[in-house]
């Protein structure tokens, strides 16, 4: 396949940035996504260019370190049949003479690195906040002294998949964190063991997201079409509860 | 192209043997008490005096991160290290299946001396029994931990935790989370660090890779790392230092192992100082995705439950590899597996599966497409196709596609995002490939490595395995290191400190810095014609074909002799561009794949020298009449840990004899 690649180039966070056009032949479309850009490297540094700079790690969907902008979608969601991380976004979703334009994350809380890549410690702050549950290593009770109903144990896990990749604020109008927040809240609001720190959690985490210059969210949805692991909308309905149930309670109002 | 060496050494030329050495930490008496025996013995640091205390962590996996946070959790001033953007980013994230703990839940005869027993079987009677028994008694604990953190393990309808049995045992004592168990235990290990984090007792230091280990007055007293973003070098000083940096399985360059995992960390200690144990075990994993060209730069794992009711065959005649798979008549397939291993069939070990996959496509009967390989016998590009069929069609037919979907979805689709093809309506196709390695630095007991005050925790040491790892063990000893081993043992270390204290005046500071930013200005300075990509390519491919899944001698001598050719091209005719003082992911790597080069001599020599098949490791001069591997307990029951003597020095072999007291060493057979 021969692309056309319009590229994101930034020498850092302070610079200036400008899309760069480059072509490339020979793609083969069972390559990936991140593939056919090491391809792109390989010609780059053959030019004495210097290569595109993009976080990746895994290379298997799992790890969330991968995550760019491609033809103005979130791991290049539209031109996939499935959800997908950009890793695992392969060439045969493009076509022979195809122009791909592939951008960062762009958002407030999330800044430009280089190139590709961006800072996404604003979700590790989030977590700080309260995305945890309280016990010490040793202190653990025996693992059957409190069943937990498995519906819920379910619906935990599924929300649990979330991989951090930061598409869901990439994909945001509003570049608000909410579906990533949720998707912890919910987790550890399904399963009893969440359930002391569960009022005191959601106020500490909402604070912390909003600290850190993610914006408000509206409910546009854009966070869960995108999202590589399909976390529900609905989670951020969990959330609001959650939030609104802790308005009423004493929990949280110490942390100050 | 580099061709093979035309003066043939023998084997006892490439290193030199020096004395036994001795795990010290271990108490004696019987084998169920000596953990017990080392807990109480062990000297404790007063609360009070924990913060002052200074514990570096590098690697933030399942055992750096559960590591870190119960370190902290104690009080002490822990200081964590990753090259990723995030610690959750670890690639214990990947893990699928699940991991195991002597829980007896299932009332199916499980017990900590079942657990102690098969992994030491398991692993071919060349790990040491006192660190595995340790590791049975703790998993139960571990599980306790994770359900208290949240960790959403698969429950069935009581409430209760399911389990399921795994990798070749007879017992049910798998605990999973469908097939995302890695995620979700890292991901409870990385929200216990960040509540750490957050109490102020861990410091996390993301986007630093650890480039050297700082050894004064005979301890290891900190590290020096690049920042990946701004370059700068810098130094931090610790009582200890912990080094969880994972695994190299990246020296074959293709690999299920994320494209970051590397071995600096491991081999900028080993070159301080720090044994290197068994470097040459290695475990190839049979159900892996074939490459599909020369782009690929990497390999994805299926689930090896697959073999449950999927048939492997390749087509008798090799004209059929390019027809439809569903064309060829049941009578022009060789289902080779069950031919060769009636009892066992499809569900041999890893070992056998993998060795036989290699054996048809080395044959000319793999299928798939073809893809252009160096033939190490002639130094010609040819192609070959690597892959045989793992078809479903009888398993659908018997049971419906609906109950192989249940069973296998996750992976059924995973396989058609990247392959593009529908394994339920035609064969899926497999090839073996590097997943894990047994290997990693020598540690005592109390895992501490051969430096004093320098620990090595998960898949970065060489305790648990032997020369072969049960599924599901990986996670269980990342854990039980991290959250139990090493926070009940390190402070028999941290109560003789704090130690004097060190600047970047002192001596061995200064000359660790000058060989940190050495290494860096030379990387820059080649300019050479070649990428640095390239190299780690060709290293893979010398590797894989002599040190993969079957080794000889003379494979094994050619490799050595091309692999020194290998790292003088590099050092004369890499190209890295760009500044130190950037984010520059060409200089990153450049590191990391010198090390990976100085890493495979020794995984060569360490093959080598071991002239007996066990686990992971087949020898083709050793074998049973059978094709099995067949060890040789009279002359290599012991542990390898090699010194490192210098630059173009023979490294020096230590040996670590194996002592089976609870446990009786016979050879294994699969017919």
């Amino acid at each position: 396949m021969k692309i056309t690649l319009k590229v994101w180039r930034q020498a850092n966070k302070d610079a200036a940035g400008s899309m760069v056009t480059y072509q490339l032949d020979g793609v083969s479309e069972n390559s990936s996504f991140l593939e056919m850009l090491d391809m792109l490297n390989e010609q780059l540094t053959s030019q004495n260019q210097e290569p595109v700079a993009f976080d990746y790690d895994c290379r298997e969907g799992i790890c969330g370190m991968c995550g760019i902008v491609i033809n103005g979608s979130a791991h290049g969601r539209y031109e996939s049949d499935v959800a997908t991380t950009t890793c695992q976004l392969h060439m045969r979703s493009f076509r022979d003479g195809d122009v791909i334009e592939v951008e960062p994350w762009r958002t407030g809380a999330f800044p430009v690195v280089k190139d590709l890549v961006v800072d996404r410690s604003a979700f590790d702050r989030i977590i700080q906040a309260g995305g945890f549950i309280s016990v010490n290593t040793g202190s653990a009770p025996e693992a059957h002294s409190t069943p937990a109903p498995k519906r819920q144990a379910d619906r935990a896990f599924d929300v649990a998949t979330c991989i951090g990749c930061g598409a869901c604020v990439a994909a945001c109008p509003n570049g608000a964190g909410m579906l990533f927040t949720s998707a912890k809240i919910t987790h550890l609001a399904n399963l009893p063991q969440g359930q002391p720190e569960r009022r005191l959690r959601v106020k500490a985490m909402i604070a912390a997201h909003d600290e850190n210059g993610f914006g408000g969210c509206q409910n546009v949805g854009e966070c869960a079409s995108v999202c590589p692991k399909e976390i529900p909308l609905e989670s951020i309905a969990q959330l609001n509860r959650d939030l609104i149930a802790s308005m009423f309670r004493g929990d949280g109002k110490s942390t100050d | 192209m580099i061709m093979a060496a035309t003066v043939k050494k023998s084997a006892k030329s490439y290193f030199s043997v020096g004395e036994e050495i001795q795990d010290t930490k271990a108490p004696a008496g019987p084998i169920d008490k000596k953990w017990e025996t080392r807990k109480f013995e062990a000297k404790l640091v007063n609360p009070a005096n924990r913060r002052k205390l200074t514990v570096i962590i590098v690697g933030t996996g399942l055992a750096g991160a559960s590591a870190g946070a119960t370190l902290g959790e104690a009080g002490y001033n822990v200081h964590s290290f990753c090259f990723q953007d995030s610690p959750r980013r670890a690639h214990s994230i990947a893990a699928q299946g699940g991991i195991n703990a002597a829980k007896n839940y299932r009332n199916d005869n499980d017990s900590v001396h079942r657990l102690f027993y098969d992994t030491v079987k398991g692993g071919d009677y060349r790990a040491r029994e006192t660190n595995v028994h340790r590791l049975a008694e703790i998993s139960a604990g571990i599980i306790d931990q994770c359900v208290a953190q949240g960790v959403p393990f698969a429950r069935e309808y009581g409430g209760l935790l399911d389990t399921r049995s795994f990798g070749g045992v007879q017992v049910q004592r798998t605990f999973y989370a469908r097939g995302q168990t890695g995620q979700q235990l890292l991901i409870g290990a990385y929200q216990a660090l960040q509540r750490q984090v957050a109490a102020g007792t861990v410091t996390m230091h993301a986007r630093h890779e650890m480039l050297e280990v700082i050894i004064h007055d005979g301890r290891a007293r900190g590290i020096v790392t690049r920042d990946l973003i701004s370059g700068e070098i810098e130094t931090w000083y610790a009582d200890a230092v912990v080094l969880a940096s994972g695994g190299y399985g990246n020296v074959f360059f293709l690999s299920t192992n994320a494209m970051g995992s590397n071995v600096t960390a491991s081999w900028r200690a080993h070159r301080k100082g720090a044994y290197f144990g068994n470097p040459c075990y290695t475990q190839i994993h049979p159900t892996c995705i074939p490459v599909t060209g020369e782009h690929q730069s990497k390999l994805t794992l299926m689930s090896e439950s697959l073999r449950n009711d999927g048939r492997i065959w390749v087509p008798k005649n090799p004209a059929d590899a390019e027809k439809d798979p569903r064309t060829i008549p049941e009578d022009e397939r060789d289902y080779y597996l069950e031919r060769i291993y009636p009892s066992f069939g499809n569900l041999v070990p890893r070992d056998i599966a993998s060795r036989q996959a290699k054996y048809m496509c080395d044959e000319g009967r793999g299928v798939g497409p073809a893809i252009a390989e160096t033939d190490h016998a002639t130094g010609e590009t040819v192609e070959r196709r690597r892959g045989v069929y793992l078809d479903f069609a009888d398993a659908i037919g018997r049971l419906g596609q609906k109950a192989i979907a249940t069973k296998y979805g996750n992976l059924f689709d995973m396989y058609r995002q990247i392959t593009g093809e529908n394994p339920y309506e035609t064969p899926m196709r497999i090839y073996p490939a590097v997943h894990y390695v047994m290997g990693g630095l020598w540690v005592d007991y109390d895992l501490m490595s051969s430096i004093t005050g320098l620990y090595v925790a998960g898949e970065a040491n060489f305790s648990d395995h032997g020369a072969n790892r049960l599924g599901a063990s990986a996670l269980m000893q990342g854990l039980s290191d991290g959250y139990f081993v090493l926070p009940n043992v390190i402070n028999d270390y941290l109560a003789t400190g704090p130690f004097e204290e060190i600047d970047d005046s002192t001596p061995a500071v200064a000359e660790a810095l000058a060989d940190a930013k050495g290494r860096i200005e030379k990387l820059l300075s080649i300019q050479g014609e070649r990428s640095v990509d390239s190299f780690h390519r060709e290293l893979g491919s010398i590797m894989w074909e002599y040190c993969g899944m079957e080794r000889t001698e003379a494979g094994l001598i050619t490799a050595i002799e091309r692999i020194r050719a290998l790292r003088q091209e590099f050092w004369s005719n890499v190209r890295v561009l760009g500044v130190n003082e950037d984010f520059n992911q060409a200089l990153e790597r450049a590191g990391r794949v010198a090390d990976l080069i100085d890493l495979g001599e020794l995984m060569c020599v360490d093959a080598l020298h071991r002239r007996e098949s066990c686990g992971g490791h087949f020898r083709g001069e050793s074998q049973t009449d059978d094709g099995e591997a067949l060890r040789h307990d009279d002359e290599f029951a012991y542990v390898a840990a090699w010194e490192f003597a210098g630059e173009g020095q023979s490294p020096i072999l230590h040996k670590e004899p194996l002592v089976y007291e609870a446990i009786e060493l016979k050879q294994r057979s699969y017919k």
